[in-house]
């Protein structure tokens, strides 16, 4: 018998074995949901999660649905949950943190872990991650999971011919090294898409300038948006400029490639976009290309500020039954422990949530090697300067159309049919009727 | 005087009809009622309470300038890809029903898309026309900027109209091609004896007689393009309602705001109002259209 065959033979009856041993356990295992919404590869390394955790113990099994897209993940356990069929865990993006905050249809993270014998330390969590998923007064409420922050990919190779090493530190910078690209021959020497979280959201809090009043909406559902009013709009006018002499390049799925694969690619040579397309971009770019991230640029002259958090949080569900809650406990405090934190980064480029976590990677030099060096800008950016009223994040409610309606603005913008002003102002208007339509169908409630 | 059957089981007769009742009910009627209560209210979307606004929701509708954009968008659309379906099926059923070679093959060849579901369909046109990376790409190496519907609003309406079209002509296809072959061969026989051509035939004979299954064509096809899945699909995976909202179609304004706007009484508002116009509008196509029909 040659050894291949024996190795498949043990194999075999170790399979056999362990299907016996397990089948009688499995049975009186624990289950409880976990919905999500990340799809692709990424989900893909959610269900190796569940995986994991599922082989760790005996006790819990955890059932992990994916529900195609973050919006998708939020639709579905809202009608799950007034059908009284919701999963124990689901995973919200940021736009609909507030909406859950205000329901009380979950169950807070800090009350989870101490009725389940958790010890948990809280304050391990970055602040930057930690306040855009905690109440006003610093509790958290649900888990931060998958955390990014936007960074600025640039391509070394096409930095080389032009006889620059170092990505651009401030705007004016991006200008001259994009005028630079452009005399050399690239077409795209930044791609920009409509993504409203790079250019207003993560612009304006490096920049720290408000997106809305009532410090972004923290202090109270009475805020109203200002984005109209703040360096933001010269931004955009920026971006205008350059885009109508052919030195930026609108990217967008609709147009045939988004940001990320026209900078994978090497269409575009710089962009910006999400650390967590750090890993994206490392497999699917050749591999003889030579790029990097570098922290956002700033405009000259500003006092740069703490990037935000982007991704989502893992929150818990009221309703359920014990047995559920204390899977879900075991699952949480599963992925919070450094080894799975370190396993979550390595496979994503999301990075780690908790001091803790990260020094313990940076001591392993996780750091230190090629397909994972520069990640750790990433945290450098979100923890530049310690969170101000004003980065600690956006809290505003019906986030999601006041998004929309500043894409819009920015695709009326770019196609020439409104000015820059006009447009940004009536986008405020419009965002300013949805937070009063927000506020009247919570009236009553207050923030926590 | 005129003999009737009647069967005299009452109980009996609505016992059998109960069943099919029952899942209007529940499918039709039980939402369309919850809709219309949550279309008068502002919905927490969570659940955990909603209070009484009155028309309010309707008024901020009503008021709001970019509805009334989606209102125009909704029915260029729904006009244009009607007629483009309409005539473009009238062409190739004329064809095929005069024999011409290969018209055996083309007759269930012109049937397949509408067989492809719709977010396919969408897939394939995106592929086909992105202006930087499709098949007619080429078009902006000729002339930079020719082509891109993800900034052009009337090209990204145009791509939409286009693919509703593409998948539409099957149908329609089908039902005229089938129209035109129960025209008794005896008129077309007689006209041509007479000296009447073929396009004479087609003027005179053929289209009065296809009027009713054109006027058919019509209601559904008008009807399907304001309120269908298809419309739906094409604009979720073509344009997501962009750019700068030049496609964003009622049905698909309904589905953003609601779902992930997370506004679900605006969403309900606004499907309550387009209820109403899809009525309306089939309406005046039996009141006024139909009287030009000729049915035999």
């Amino acid at each position: 018998m040659s050894f291949v065959s024996k190795l498949q033979m043990s194999a075999a009856a170790g399979a056999l074995v362990a299907a016996f041993a397990v089948s009688p356990a499995a049975a009186e295992r624990a289950r409880f949901e976990f919905w999500y919404g990340l799809t692709g590869d990424l989900g893909e390394r959610v269900q190796e999660t569940c995986k994991r955790f599922n082989d760790s113990q005996q006790e819990f099994e955890a059932v992990c649905v994916g529900q195609g897209g973050y919006p998708n993940a939020v639709q579905n356990a809202i009608a799950a949950y007034r059908a009284g069929k919701q999963p124990t865990i689901v995973q919200v993006y940021d736009g609909g943190t507030l909406d859950l905050m205000l329901s009380g249809a979950y169950v807070p993270a800090r009350k989870l872990m101490a009725d389940n014998g958790y010890e948990v330390k809280w304050d391990d969590y970055f602040s930057g991650i930690a306040n855009y998923y905690a109440t006003a007064k610093g509790e958290l409420l649900s888990f931060p999971y998958n955390s990014s922050t936007a960074m600025l990919y640039w391509n070394r190779d096409a930095f080389a011919k032009i006889g620059r090493d170092k990505a651009p530190a401030t705007w004016e910078e991006v200008e001259e090294v994009a005028r630079e690209l452009k005399k050399a021959g690239y077409e795209c020497p930044l791609g920009f898409n409509f993504d409203t979280w790079q250019i207003l959201e993560q612009f304006s809090a490096i920049h720290g300038e408000p997106i809305a009043t009532k410090n972004n909406g923290y202090d109270g559902l009475d805020a109203e948006v200002v984005f109209n009013k703040t360096k933001f709009v010269d931004h955009v006018k920026f971006f205008k400029r350059m885009a109508d002499e052919g030195v930026f390049t609108v990217r967008t799925k609709e147009a045939g490639m988004d940001i990320v694969p026209s900078f994978a690619s090497g269409a575009c040579q710089m962009i910006q976009t999400s650390i967590a397309d750090h890993g994206t971009i490392g497999k699917t770019a050749a591999a003889d290309m030579k790029w990097d991230v570098a922290m956002l640029p700033v405009w000259n002259g500003t006092e740069r500020k703490n990037s935000l958090v982007g991704g989502a949080s893992l929150w818990v569900l009221a309703g359920k039954s014990e047995p559920e809650y204390k899977g879900a406990a075991a699952f949480l405090k599963f992925i919070g422990t450094p080894e799975s934190a370190e396993w979550w980064s390595t496979v994503t480029g999301y990075i780690p949530v908790t001091n803790s976590g990260f020094e313990a990677m940076k001591a392993k030099g996780f750091y230190d090697k090629a397909p994972y060096k520069g990640r750790e800008l990433a945290i450098e950016s979100l923890t530049f300067t310690p969170t101000t009223p004003i980065t600690r994040g956006i809290r505003l409610g019906g986030f999601m159309q006041i998004r929309k309606e500043v894409t819009d603005a920015l695709q009326g913008i770019f196609a020439g049919k409104v000015g820059v002003e006009e447009a940004l102002n009536e986008a405020a208007e419009r965002s300013n009727a949805v937070l009063r339509r927000f506020e009247k169908t919570y009236a009553g409630k207050s923030l926590l | 005087m005129e003999k009737r059957a009647v069967f005299r089981a009452g109980s009996l007769a609505y016992l059998l009809i109960l069943p099919q009742l029952l899942l209007v009910f529940v499918f039709f009627y039980w939402p369309t009622g919850a809709a219309l209560y949550w279309a008068f209210t502002l919905e927490m979307p969570w659940g955990g309470g909603n209070q009484w606004v009155g028309l309010e929701n309707f008024t901020a509708v009503l008021k709001d300038g970019k509805y009334w954009s989606s209102v125009v968008a909704s029915c260029v659309f729904a006009f244009a890809a009607t007629a483009l379906a309409l005539a473009q099926a009238l062409v190739l059923a004329l064809f095929v029903d005069r024999q011409l070679r290969g018209s055996r093959g083309f007759r269930s060849f012109y049937v397949w898309p509408y067989a492809v579901a719709a977010p396919a369909v969408s897939l394939a046109f995106r592929f086909i026309f992105a202006p930087e990376t499709g098949l007619v790409a080429f078009v902006n190496q000729w002339w930079p900027g020719l082509w891109n519907p993800s900034i052009n609003g009337a090209q990204a309406m145009a791509l939409v109209v286009l693919c509703f079209a593409w998948k539409w002509i099957g149908y329609n296809f089908i039902f005229l091609l089938a129209a035109l072959q129960s025209i008794p061969r005896a008129l077309m026989e007689a006209s041509a004896m007479d000296g009447a051509g073929p396009l004479r035939r087609m003027l005179d004979i053929q289209l009065p007689l296809l009027t009713p299954t054109f006027f058919f064509l019509l209601v559904i096809n008008l009807t399907e393009s304001f309120v269908g899945p298809d419309s739906f699909g094409i604009v979720d995976i073509l344009t997501e309602g962009g750019p700068a909202n030049a496609t964003n179609l009622l049905v698909y304004k309904i589905y953003s705001d609601g779902f992930k706007g997370l506004d679900y009484s605006g969403a309900a508002a606004q499907s309550i109002i387009l209820m109403l116009l899809v009525m309306v509008l089939t309406f005046i196509q039996f009141r006024w259209v139909e009287r030009r029909v000729h049915y035999k």
